[in-house]
C-alpha cells in the first residue's frame, strides 16, 4: 500500500514519517516513532488508554489516522515532564497513588492535563466527568480525582482545601 | 486494633509506611515496558482467524488468497499443528482444549487459524481473507439442558464421552444437614445465579514469541500472573519437540492488569511459539479487545439453589447449596488439583453454623473455556455472594434486622482458630468488631429511620450489609498444587558489600506494588532502607521459581518467603557482627539496622558494615557473602474478613440503581503499606460494582455473544463510581512470618451482595425477595412494573 510523508510535531520535536493511509495515529506513534508510552486498550474509543493532545485537545489516538496528523501538533505522555521533572498531574498521580498497573496512566493523564489547562478550579463531579472516557480497572478512580485535584493546587497554588470528596453519580 | 509489628524509621520505611511507590516514575513518563512495548529485530505480526459459529464442523480452510498477499509468509491451521501433535493442549485442570481445531470448533470467536506476516495491517489483511467453510452443528447454551439425556455430546474427542458432565464435587455431611434442615424452625430457599463476566484488564492479552535456532532457546515475553507455571507447562506441553525448561525463558514484563485473566495458557501464546520456532523469526501477538472479551477465560457462570435453616428466634443452623458450574466447552479454571470448584466450601461464610452440605457439578458448553477467577480467590466470591445473599434474605424473611441477625450468627473472636463445619480453619478474626465499626461510620441507626420516612413516602431507598469471610493465599502443600507443583513461594535476597540488596521473587505484580510492598518487608527486617532495596519478579532465568501471583497469595506467601529469607541473613549477620566486635553472639541487641552489644550502646555495627564485613573481614570457615534463599510453604491459609455497608436510592421511574454511600471495613491484618492497602481496596470495590450493576456476558440461543466489545460490556466510569469510603480493624494472621493476610480481592468478594442487598432491602416491602445480578435498570424497572409501581 502506499505511502504517504505525514509532517507534524511531537513533544516539541519536527518530524516527517512515511505512513499508510490506513495507518492509525496510536501506531504511528507507537511503532514509527517508538514512543511506546501511549497504550492501546481497546481500539474502539471506549477506554481512553492512547490518548494524546493534538493542539492542546486530548483525542483518542487510536480512531484517527496518521495523515490526519498533517500540520498538527501532538504532545504525549512522553512530553510532560520537562527538564525530568514531573509536571504537577504526574506528581499529583504519584502522591495520591492515583495508579496501580499503569497501563491507563498515560491516557488518563493526558485528559487531566487537558482540563487543568481549560477548567481552574474543576469540582469532582467536573472531573470525574472528564475523565469518563478514560477507563481504569485498578484504583477504583478515588485516587485519581485526588492526583487531578493535587494537581489543580499545585498549578493554581490555592491553599489545600479539606480532603471531603463527594459521590460520584 | 493496631499493627503488632515495631515501626520503624521514615527513612528505613519498614512497615506500616505509606512509601510512595518506587515502580511509579516509569509509569508516569511513559517508560513502562509492557508485553507491546517489546519490538525485536526481524519480528513479525500474528493475527488470528475465529470462529462466527458457535459450534460446526470445518469442511475446508482455503489460505491461498491470504498467502497471495505480499508480506504474508505463513498460515497456521490445526492440521499444521497436529503434524507435530501440538493441536491440543492441557488446561489447568487436567482437562484438554485446542490450540487450532482440526475438525470443528465449540464457540463463537474460538481461534481456526493464524496469519504471520511482516506488519500488523497485513497480517489482518490475511485474516480477512482465509476462506473457511463450516458446517455448523446443534449448539448448546444453557447448562442444564447440556447435562439432559438427549443433549449433544459436545467433547466428542474424549473417548467413551457420552455425556457433558465435567466433575461432581461436594463437601459437608449430607446427612446430618438433612436432619438439621427437618428439624429447623424456618428454611428459606432461593435460586441465585451469578453472571459470566470478564476481567477486562486495559491491557489485552498477547506474547513476543522469539526461537533463537542456533542456540535453541525460546524467550517468550508474555502478559502472565504465573511465569514459573507457564515456563514448566511449556516444557511438559512441547517436550516431545525438543523445547527444554534450561532453554525456555519467560519474561513477564510490567503486566496492565491482571485480575485473573492471565493466569491460563491461551492458545494465541502457543501458535505466536509455534510459530517462531517454525520460522525462526520473533512473532508478536496482541489481542484486540473484542477477542479478549469474546475468547479469553471468563469468571463465575454458578447456578446455585442454596437454602438456609434456622431457628425462629434467628440463630443459623444449616446450609445446602447445590451449584451447576458452566465451563463453556473445557475446564480451564485455575484452581488448585484438589478443588475443582475451588474454595467454595468457604460459603458457611462468618457465620457459626452447626451442619453444611454444598455440591457443585460441571458442564460443558458451546462457550469459552473456564472458569477463572475476577479478582477473587478461588470461587469465593460465588460462595460469599451466596451465603450473604441467604443471611439477608432469612433476616427478612423472619423479621429481624440484617445487622442483628449477623451479629447473633458471627463466629466469637475467642472461637479462634475456628475449625468450620466444612473443614477450614479460620486462623483469626473479630467479626463483631468489623461489622460494628461500618455501622457506627454510616450511622446505621439512623438511615434505618430515614429508610421508613422514605417508604411512608413512596420513595425506595435500600440499606445493604455484607459480612464476608475470606480464604486466600494459597496454599500448604500437603493440599495445595497446581498441575501437581506445589504451591509454596519464594524470595531470593542479596545483600551487595555496599548494604544495598536486591530482592528476586516467585510471583509477579500487575499493579499491586509488590517492588515497593516487598522492599518494604525486606526494609522492616534488615533495616536496610526500603529505597535501596531493589525488587525483581518475572524473568524466570533470574527469579527463583514460584507459583505467581493471583488469589491474594502474594504477601502471604512470598511476602512471608521474603520476611524468612531476610531472617536467615540477620542470623548470619550477627556472627559476623559477634565476629567483627569481638563478643559472644548472645550479647549482641538487633533492631532494624543495626546490631549492639548489650548494655553498650556505643558499641554496635550497622546492617551496612556487617554486609562490608560479609565480603572483605568474614570469619574463617564461614561462607562469604550475604544472601539468602527461602521457599515458604504456608501452614494455613490465610482468612482476610470485612463487613461492608451500601446505601442505594433506587429511581422509580427508570430503574436506575444510585449508590449514594458505601463504608468498607476490612482486616488483612497487619499492614504492609496503609496508602496500597487503601487503593487496593478501592479498585476492589469498584470490581465488585461492577458485576452488581453493569456487566455480564450472555449468549443468545445461536451461542453469539452478547457482551463482546466495550459497547455492551460496561466497565464503570468514574461517572457511576461512587466515592467508597475506608476503614479498617486489625486482626494479625497468628501463623504468618509478620501477621499479613493479603488484601487484592478482598472488596471484589465483599462487595457485590452489599449492594444487591440493598437493593432488595429498599423492595423487600413489595414482595421483592432476591434479584440476580447485574442489577440493570431495565431488570430493576421490570421488577417494578412486575410488582405495580411503574408503568
Amino acid at each position: 500500500m502506499a505511502l504517504r510523508t505525514v509532517n507534524f510535531t511531537i513533544n516539541g520535536e519536527a518530524k516527517s514519517v512515511q505512513a499508510e493511509s490506513r495507518q492509525l495515529l496510536v501506531h504511528c506513534i507507537r511503532e514509527t516513532l517508538g514512543l511506546t508510552g501511549t497504550h492501546v486498550g481497546c481500539e474502539t474509543s471506549h477506554c481512553g488508554a492512547c490518548t494524546i493532545h493534538l493542539d492542546g485537545e486530548p483525542v483518542k489516538s487510536c480512531t484517527m489516522f496518521a495523515v490526519q496528523a498533517e500540520g498538527k501538533s501532538l504532545t504525549t505522555v512522553e512530553g510532560l515532564a520537562v527538564g525530568g521533572t514531573l509536571n504537577p498531574v504526574q506528581e499529583g498521580f504519584w502522591e495520591e497513588h492515583g495508579l496501580q498497573c499503569g497501563f491507563c496512566t498515560p491516557g488518563m493523564m493526558m485528559t487531566a492535563t487537558a482540563l487543568l489547562r481549560t477548567v481552574n478550579e474543576p469540582t469532582e463531579t467536573e472531573i470525574r466527568e472528564a475523565i469518563s472516557g478514560n477507563l481504569c480497572r485498578c484504583t477504583g478512580y478515588v485516587n485519581i480525582v485526588k492526583a487531578i485535584q493535587y494537581a489543580q493546587r499545585k498549578m493554581h497554588a490555592t491553599p489545600a482545601p479539606e480532603a471531603v470528596l463527594q459521590g460520584g453519580d | 486494633m493496631t499493627q503488632t509489628i515495631p515501626m520503624t524509621s521514615a527513612a528505613i520505611g519498614g512497615m506500616g509506611h505509606s512509601m510512595k511507590r518506587k515502580e511509579d516514575p516509569r509509569f508516569l513518563q511513559g517508560k513502562g515496558n509492557y508485553v507491546e512495548d517489546v519490538n525485536l529485530p526481524g519480528m513479525l505480526w500474528m493475527d488470528i482467524v475465529r470462529s462466527p459459529y458457535a459450534h460446526a464442523k470445518i469442511v475446508s480452510i482455503d489460505a491461498s488468497k491470504a498467502l497471495a498477499i505480499p508480506g504474508v509468509l505463513a498460515v497456521i491451521t490445526g492440521k499444521d499443528l497436529e503434524a507435530y501433535n501440538l493441536h491440543w493442549m492441557p488446561t489447568l485442570m487436567s482437562d484438554t482444549q485446542m490450540v487450532l481445531p482440526v475438525d470443528k470448533v465449540m464457540y463463537q470467536a474460538q481461534e481456526v487459524a493464524a496469519v504471520i506476516a511482516t506488519d500488523r495491517y497485513i497480517a489482518a489483511d490475511g485474516a480477512a481473507v482465509v476462506d473457511v467453510e463450516y458446517e455448523e452443528l446443534p449448539v448448546v447454551v444453557d447448562p442444564f439442558k447440556a447435562l439432559l439425556p438427549d443433549a449433544p455430546v459436545l467433547r466428542t474427542d474424549k473417548p467413551g464421552k457420552t455425556d457433558n458432565h465435567i466433575f461432581h464435587w461436594e463437601a459437608g455431611d449430607a446427612a446430618v444437614t438433612d436432619k438439621a434442615f427437618a428439624d429447623a424452625d424456618v428454611v428459606v430457599k432461593q435460586d441465585i445465579y451469578i453472571p459470566r463476566i470478564h476481567v477486562a484488564s486495559i491491557e489485552t492479552c498477547g506474547c513476543v514469541a522469539s526461537f533463537e535456532k542456533t542456540e535453541g532457546k525460546l524467550t517468550v515475553w508474555m502478559t502472565t500472573q504465573a511465569p514459573h507455571a507457564i515456563r514448566t507447562v511449556f516444557a511438559l506441553v512441547a517436550g516431545h519437540v525438543g523445547l527444554s525448561e534450561e532453554k525456555i525463558r519467560i519474561i513477564s514484563p510490567d503486566i496492565g492488569g491482571g485480575f485473573g485473566g492471565k493466569v491460563p495458557v491461551y492458545p494465541g501464546y502457543v501458535i505466536a511459539v509455534a510459530a517462531s520456532v517454525l520460522i525462526g523469526k520473533p512473532v508478536k501477538w496482541i489481542e484486540d479487545r473484542m477477542e479478549n472479551l469474546q475468547a479469553d477465560s471468563f469468571a463465575r457462570d454458578y447456578h446455585t439453589t442454596a437454602e438456609l435453616a434456622a431457628t425462629k428466634d434467628g440463630k443459623l443452623t444449616a446450609l445446602r447449596f447445590k451449584t451447576l458450574a458452566d465451563h463453556g466447552y473445557a475446564d480451564a479454571a485455575a484452581n488448585p488439583s484438589k478443588f475443582p470448584a475451588g474454595l467454595y466450601h468457604i460459603c458457611t461464610g462468618s457465620y457459626d453454623l452447626q451442619a453444611a452440605h454444598v455440591e457443585v457439578d460441571g458442564a460443558y458448553t458451546n462457550k469459552p473455556p473456564g472458569g477463572v477467577a475476577y479478582r477473587c480467590s478461588f470461587r469465593v466470591t460465588e460462595a460469599v455472594h451466596t451465603i450473604e445473599r441467604m443471611v439477608d434474605i432469612m433476616a427478612h424473611q423472619i423479621g429481624m434486622d440484617p445487622a442483628a441477625l449477623r451479629m447473633k450468627n458471627f463466629i466469637e473472636k475467642d472461637q479462634f482458630p475456628y475449625k468450620s463445619v466444612l473443614g477450614w480453619e479460620y486462623d483469626s478474626g473479630d467479626y463483631h468488631a468489623a461489622l460494628q465499626k461500618a455501622m457506627d461510620i454510616i450511622g446505621y441507626d439512623d438511615l434505618r429511620r430515614e429508610q421508613l420516612e422514605k417508604r411512608a413516602r413512596g420513595e425506595f431507598m435500600g440499606i445493604g450489609i455484607s459480612s464476608f469471610t475470606e480464604i486466600v493465599g494459597a496454599g500448604p502443600s500437603k493440599d495445595f498444587d497446581i498441575l501437581g507443583i506445589k504451591m509454596f513461594d519464594s524470595a531470593e535476597i542479596r545483600v551487595h558489600p555496599t548494604g544495598k540488596a536486591i530482592a528476586r521473587f516467585g510471583t509477579k505484580s500487575q499493579g499491586q506494588g509488590h517492588e515497593t510492598t516487598y522492599a518494604q518487608i525486606v526494609a522492616q527486617e534488615l533495616g536496610i532502607p526500603m529505597a535501596h532495596v531493589q525488587v525483581e519478579e518475572g524473568d524466570t532465568d533470574t527469579a527463583p521459581y514460584g507459583l505467581g501471583t493471583y488469589a491474594s497469595r502474594s504477601t502471604p506467601t512470598s511476602g512471608a518467603a521474603a520476611a524468612m529469607a531476610a531472617r536467615k541473613i540477620r542470623d548470619k549477620a550477627r556472627k559476623i557482627a559477634a565476629y567483627v566486635m569481638e563478643v559472644a553472639e548472645e550479647d549482641l541487641e538487633w533492631e532494624p539496622g543495626k546490631f549492639t552489644v548489650k548494655g553498650n550502646p556505643e558499641a554496635f555495627k550497622t546492617i551496612q558494615e556487617i554486609a562490608f564485613a560479609a565480603y572483605t573481614n568474614h570469619p574463617q570457615g564461614m561462607e562469604a557473602g550475604l544472601e539468602a534463599t527461602h521457599y515458604y510453604d504456608p501452614p494455613n491459609l490465610t482468612f482476610p474478613f470485612g463487613s461492608y455497608i451500601c446505601v442505594v436510592d433506587i429511581d422509580a421511574g427508570t430503574g436506575q440503581v444510585h449508590v449514594r454511600r458505601f463504608v468498607a471495613v476490612d482486616d488483612c491484618g497487619n499492614i504492609i503499606n496503609p496508602m496500597i492497602v487503601d487503593g487496593q481496596i478501592h479498585g476492589g470495590l469498584s470490581m465488585g460494582l461492577a458485576p452488581s450493576l453493569y456487566e455480564e456476558i450472555s449468549y443468545d440461543e445461536a451461542g453469539n455473544c452478547l457482551g463482546g466489545s466495550f459497547i455492551d460490556y460496561l466497565v464503570p466510569t468514574a461517572v457511576e463510581t461512587p466515592n467508597w469510603e475506608t476503614d479498617k480493624t486489625i486482626t494479625p494472621s497468628p501463623h504468618h512470618p509478620f501477621g499479613a493476610k493479603g488484601v487484592g480481592e478482598s472488596a471484589t468478594v465483599g462487595a457485590p451482595p452489599a449492594i444487591a442487598n440493598a437493593v432488595v432491602d429498599a423492595l423487600w416491602h413489595l414482595g421483592v425477595r432476591h434479584i440476580d445480578i447485574p442489577m440493570t435498570p431495565s431488570k430493576v424497572w421490570k421488577v417494578l412494573r412486575d410488582h405495580g409501581v411503574t408503568g
